[in-house]
């Protein structure tokens, strides 16, 4: 009887449940249009950020075709600086992007750095590029003219090999020139093979291995001119080569 | 009441309940199903199968700066210099004293002539960009989720979104991001998303006339990011910070941040 009576009760909801219950439920709604207005669509789809923004990055235009599409139209050219020095530099390095050019070839031209302040961007003296690096001093090397005038860009090949170390180390030429061993030639202590001159990484040219070589000149009873400091070979510096500790190309003595 | 009459209301509350909540779950989660449709459907490329990353070899830079200036000719970076996706510090650094750094118009002029190399002991470009952070700060902090690390690891921004408050360009150890002075919003590189995503190089990889800079995916045996990885000391920049970045150096001095 009991229960009976109990059961009869299940859907009375307490009084207090009822507005409660429909603030609840208002509240969620509001929740739930606010997020469907305020959320842009795509967003949260693969994170927290719209997924759509993804395609937007990808609709920018191309500007730069890439290395061999020049391939297609100028396969000559292509060719002739593959087997040269600018092998590694792009056609669009010097013509800028060129993609509306491949476009439509007859619409659009791409330019030529013809000027003498092209180049020394690349191949201007400055101590921070790689030794090895060929660069020129642009107020030294013939001065008037263009570099074209005597370089072709796609085939920069030298009349003849550089006389001077100081072509690509012009940062070591430098520092010797105003140091002890200004008198020394680099051949002093370097062999190198004539190849090196012209296409270096193909023969490096040799450091040296042994302390003898420094013992030339100063050891105690070399035969070397008598104002060129001698020391002991046997006890100065021990068993360090002389470079440890002596930078060769500005040798100092403290 | 008894014991068993409050569960039964429990159990008609919960019965009640179970009718709303599907429905409110498949509102909220819809986008979810979308994603996992359009990934089924999409197979061509699977972003989350990539891991871009970029290699930068100090001993190979030679200052030219053409990485700098494609790079705002790709990506219509105005032409001022203040506005940078990437660009090249020069260091020098003495026998003696502090380093001296550099980077007149981002280098895309080239650098002054150093008048008197003397004194210096060791110098040396460094080329900056955004270093894609596996850990980015600049991510972490936008309010409304307009900078995001794409599936493929790439830190892009949403032009539509972002608000312009600047948070990120604070945020960002590397100095990578500005404002864009006419769309006012946050702007840096995008690792060339456009282009990679069609199989090419970034701009900065395509002029690099030296490959003082690499590209290609961490992971992927034959590429030259894995050869760059295998060959060198790599580091990144301001590795305390745990940013995890994916532009990695080789030969970069402890004086580079
Ligand atoms: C679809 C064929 C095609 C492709 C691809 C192409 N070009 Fe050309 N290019 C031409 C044609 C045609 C001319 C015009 C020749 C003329 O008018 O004498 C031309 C001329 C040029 C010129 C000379 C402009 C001048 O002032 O005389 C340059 C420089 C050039 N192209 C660079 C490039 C570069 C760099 C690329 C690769 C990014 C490239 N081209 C790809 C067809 C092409
Ligand atoms: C180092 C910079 C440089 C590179 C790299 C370079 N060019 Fe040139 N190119 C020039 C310059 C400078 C001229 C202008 C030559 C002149 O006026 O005598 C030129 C001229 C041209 C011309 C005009 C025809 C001519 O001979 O005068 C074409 C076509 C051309 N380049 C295509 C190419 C293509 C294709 C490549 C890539 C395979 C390329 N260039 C790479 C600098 C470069
Ligand atoms: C973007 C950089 C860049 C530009 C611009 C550039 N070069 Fe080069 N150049 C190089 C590279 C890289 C090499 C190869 C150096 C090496 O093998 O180490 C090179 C090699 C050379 C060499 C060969 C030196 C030798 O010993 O064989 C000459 C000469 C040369 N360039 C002249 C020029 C001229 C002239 C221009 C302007 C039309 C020019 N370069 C523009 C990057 C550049
Ligand atoms: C009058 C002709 C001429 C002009 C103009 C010229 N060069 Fe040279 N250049 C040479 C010759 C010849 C060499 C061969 C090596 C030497 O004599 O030093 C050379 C060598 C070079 C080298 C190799 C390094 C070296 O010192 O040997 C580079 C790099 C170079 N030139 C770049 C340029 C650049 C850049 C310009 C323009 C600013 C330019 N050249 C203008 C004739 C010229
Ligand atoms: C055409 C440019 C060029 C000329 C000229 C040149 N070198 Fe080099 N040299 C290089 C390059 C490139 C390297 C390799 C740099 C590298 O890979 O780190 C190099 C490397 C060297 C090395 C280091 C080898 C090693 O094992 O690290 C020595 C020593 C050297 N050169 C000496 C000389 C001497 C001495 C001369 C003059 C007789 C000379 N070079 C002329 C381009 C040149
Ligand atoms: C007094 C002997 C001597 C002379 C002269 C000399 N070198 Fe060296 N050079 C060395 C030694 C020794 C090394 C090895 C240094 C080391 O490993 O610490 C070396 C290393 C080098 C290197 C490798 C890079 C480096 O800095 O260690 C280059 C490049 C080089 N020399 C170029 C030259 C050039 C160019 C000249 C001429 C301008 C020259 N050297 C003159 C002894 C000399
Ligand atoms: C061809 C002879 C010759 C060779 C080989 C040679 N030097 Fe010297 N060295 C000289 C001369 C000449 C001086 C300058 C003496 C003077 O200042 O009058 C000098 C000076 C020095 C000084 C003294 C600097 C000072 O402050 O007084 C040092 C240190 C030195 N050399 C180290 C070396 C080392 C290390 C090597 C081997 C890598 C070497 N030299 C190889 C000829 C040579
Ligand atoms: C362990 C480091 C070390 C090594 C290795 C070393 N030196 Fe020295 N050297 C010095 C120092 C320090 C001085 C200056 C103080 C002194 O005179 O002892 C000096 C001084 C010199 C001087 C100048 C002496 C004078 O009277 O002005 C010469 C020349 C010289 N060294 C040559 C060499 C040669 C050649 C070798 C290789 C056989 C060599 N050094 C190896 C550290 C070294």
């Amino acid at each position: 009887m009991q229960i009976k009576k109990r059961t009869n009760i299940k859907f009375n909801v307490p009084q207090q449940l009822i507005p409660l219950g429909i603030l609840f439920i208002l509240v969620i709604t509001a929740l739930i249009v606010a997020r469907y207005l305020l959320v842009p669509p795509t967003f949260g789809e693969l994170g927290h950020y719209r997924s759509q923004a993804i395609e937007d990055n990808l609709a920018h235009p191309m500007s730069y075709a890439g290395y061999y599409s020049c391939n297609e139209c100028h396969d000559d050219m292509m060719e002739l600086k593959n087997q040269s020095n600018h092998r590694g530099v792009a056609c669009e390095v010097c013509h800028g992007p060129a993609a509306k050019h491949i476009e439509d070839p007859s619409e659009y031209l791409p330019d030529a750095p013809r000027d003498r302040g092209f180049c020394p961007l690349c191949h201007g003296y400055d101590p921070a590029r790689p030794s090895g690096f060929p660069q020129i001093i642009p107020a030294l090397h013939n001065p008037g003219h263009a570099c074209i005038f005597c370089h072709d860009p796609h085939n920069p090949l030298l009349p003849h090999a550089p006389e001077e170390c100081s072509a690509c180390h012009r940062d070591i030429a430098n520092q010797k020139a105003v140091s002890h061993h200004a008198t020394l030639d680099c051949t002093e202590c370097h062999v190198v093979a004539a190849e090196h001159l012209t296409d270096p990484r193909s023969a490096l040219a040799q450091k040296p291995v042994e302390r003898a070589l420094c013992g030339k000149c100063h050891a105690d009873d070399a035969d070397a001119s008598k104002g060129i400091p001698r020391v002991e070979m046997a006890s100065h510096g021990q068993r360090y080569l002389c470079w440890d500790c002596h930078y060769p190309h500005s040798p100092e003595a403290y | 009441m008894s014991e068993k009459n409050t569960k039964i209301l429990r159990r008609d509350f919960l019965k009640a309940a179970s009718r709303l909540i599907p429905g409110g779950l498949l509102f909220i989660m819809a986008p979810g199903t979308q994603a996992l449709l359009a990934a089924v459907e999409g197979k061509e490329y699977d972003p989350s199968e990539h891991n871009y990353a970029m290699g930068v070899d100090i001993h190979k830079c030679i200052g030219c700066g053409r990485c700098a200036d494609a790079c705002k000719k790709e990506n219509d970076v105005p032409r001022e210099p203040t506005f940078f996706r990437t660009w090249v510090e020069r260091y020098a650094i003495p026998s003696e004293g502090e380093a001296r750094v550099d980077s007149p118009n981002g280098g895309i002029d080239g650098f002054p002539e150093v008048k008197d190399d003397r004194d210096i002991m060791r110098s040396f470009f460094v080329p900056k960009l955004c270093n894609h952070c596996t850990n980015a700060p600049c991510v972490q902090v936008c309010p409304v989720g307009a900078t995001f690390t794409s599936p493929d690891g790439v830190v892009l921004v949403d032009r539509e979104y972002c608000v312009g408050c600047r948070y990120c360009i604070q945020a960002c150890p590397y100095g990578a991001r500005y404002l864009h002075p006419e769309e006012h919003v946050a702007d840096k590189c995008t690792f060339c998303y456009h282009r990679i995503r069609e199989g090419l190089l970034p701009a900065c990889v395509e002029v690099c006339p030296t490959k003082a800079r690499v590209f290609g995916e961490v992971g992927q045996r034959s590429s030259p990011m894995h050869r760059f990885l295998r060959l060198n000391d790599v580091t990144v920049l301001k590795s305390w910070l745990n940013t995890k970045p994916k532009v990695y150096y080789a030969g970069a001095d402890g004086e580079v941040r």
